[in-house]
């Protein structure tokens, strides 16, 4: 399978002459299988360009949502696929109370926005993320809850003999008493573990991240900690600081790098494709 | 960079290490900062987790003590009638409160592993996700004066 990187910023989307290399695009991942299936994982502002570029004679497309803060779902009303026919699957997580399709109308409806999922013209199917592993297309995906603010879910999706694990927002820390300590009380251990691609959220310095717990994400030595531990092969820093700059993050990337002995740490930049088959 | 063959073992399949809920870990981290003694188990009924404000009231050390099973730690701290006799396991509030899924509040006596025997007031709780499954169950307690 490829995985390919469309928006690994966080929080806001900072285009601008200082995020030029690594992209000021929100959170979207795409990633098709052998057999063409193709997964959109996310639906940050880095969804419109991943749209854009699938062939319209797809016939389907899923959605795995993590969460429905705003930049994890702010592309979605500009997703090509939802304005032609087809099937558009949306996986993400419920809450106690209300179902997907409940929280996500709050954003895909006035006043937020001007066009309601009845109005796509795609065949739209809202799922609430899975409890058992599923499957869709060639992909096996399972979700489970992390460490995040409100419902959130992680997603570890396996095809080809590949395996990726995606947590672009989670503080495993949050909930250790010496992180990283035993898999067994670690936020998103069974989903990440032994897998080929992790793609986790990496936001903070150490310094950031001293001021910000609680707030649901980790800082880039935090993420290689955690992707040692779960002896992930390589790790993708993600969900980028909106105000660090290019060169801020090539010193973390340089600081996470000199951090790691067991694992390849790489940051996300927009474009950036992995070829796991 | 070197990856040993036992991670590309794990790479083979999905495996599980039981985990635990992001629930019970956030809980475990509440109760770890709180001064009320406080005891977390699993769905199992298992003893997952005691505070330290617990080990004072318990006469043990959780972190040499460990994970204790559902049959041991309902006979090591049973209930106590007046006259000092073991209750039955399965009468204490906590086992209660995650067998049956309901909130259970009253007196425990208990005799520590210390030997000492304490009259306590127990608040049990079960715990459950967002989509109503059983995740395990916490159980805060507060000393009372002995009768």
């Amino acid at each position: 399978m490829i995985v390919q990187l469309w928006g690994t910023r966080g929080s806001l989307a900072s285009s601008g002459p200082d995020t030029v290399r690594y992209g000021g695009n929100t959170a979207s991942v795409e990633i098709v299988g052998a057999d063409g299936s193709i997964l959109a994982l996310d639906a940050g502002t880095g969804m419109r360009r991943l749209g854009a570029a699938i062939d319209p004679s797809v016939e389907r497309v899923d959605i795995l949502l993590t969460h429905l803060h705003m930049d994890h779902i702010q592309g979605l009303g500009f997703f090509a696929p939802f304005f032609r026919s087809g099937e558009v699957h949306v996986w993400g997580p419920a809450s106690a109370t209300l179902d997907l399709r409940t929280r996500l109308t709050r954003y895909l409806s006035p006043p937020l926005f001007p066009v309601r999922i009845r109005d796509l013209d795609a065949r739209v199917v809202l799922h609430d993320a899975p409890d058992e592993p599923v499957k869709i297309g060639s992909f096996d995906v399972v979700a489970q809850h992390v460490v995040h603010p409100g419902p959130t879910v992680g997603y570890r999706i396996t095809a080809d003999g590949a395996s990726v694990a995606y947590l672009p927002d989670h503080e495993p820390a949050l909930g250790a008493r010496r992180f990283p300590e035993e898999p067994r009380w670690t936020s998103g251990f069974d989903l990440a573990s032994g897998v080929d691609l992790l793609i986790h959220d990496g936001q903070y310095t150490d310094a950031e991240r001293s001021s910000r717990v609680g707030w649901g994400h980790s800082s880039f030595t935090e993420a290689v900690a955690f992707g040692e531990l779960v002896k992930a092969r390589r790790l993708v820093l993600f969900h980028h600081d909106p105000s660090h700059s290019d060169a801020m993050l090539d010193d973390m990337t340089a600081r996470a790098c000199a951090r790691a002995a067991t694992i390849e740490v790489v940051a996300g930049r927009e474009g950036d494709r992995f070829n796991l088959s | 960079m070197g990856q040993s063959t036992a991670n590309d073992d794990v790479r083979m399949e999905w495996r599980t290490v039981a985990q635990l809920p992001i629930e019970l870990i956030l809980v475990r981290q509440l109760a770890g900062g709180l001064a009320v003694p406080t005891f977390v188990v699993d769905a199992a009924g298992d003893l997952v987790f005691v505070n330290e404000a617990a080990e004072g009231l318990l006469g043990l050390r959780f972190e040499e003590v460990g994970e204790v099973s559902f049959a041991d730690w309902t006979t090591a701290f049973a209930s106590r009638t007046k006259g000092g006799l073991r209750a039955d396991p399965a009468t204490h509030p906590l086992a209660v409160a995650i067998r049956q899924r309901r909130p259970v509040h009253g007196p425990l006596r208990i005799l520590g592993r210390d030997g000492i025997p304490r009259s306590l007031v127990v608040t049990a709780l079960p715990l459950e996700g967002s989509r109503g499954q059983l995740l395990g169950g916490l159980a805060m307690f507060w000393e009372s004066s002995p009768k």
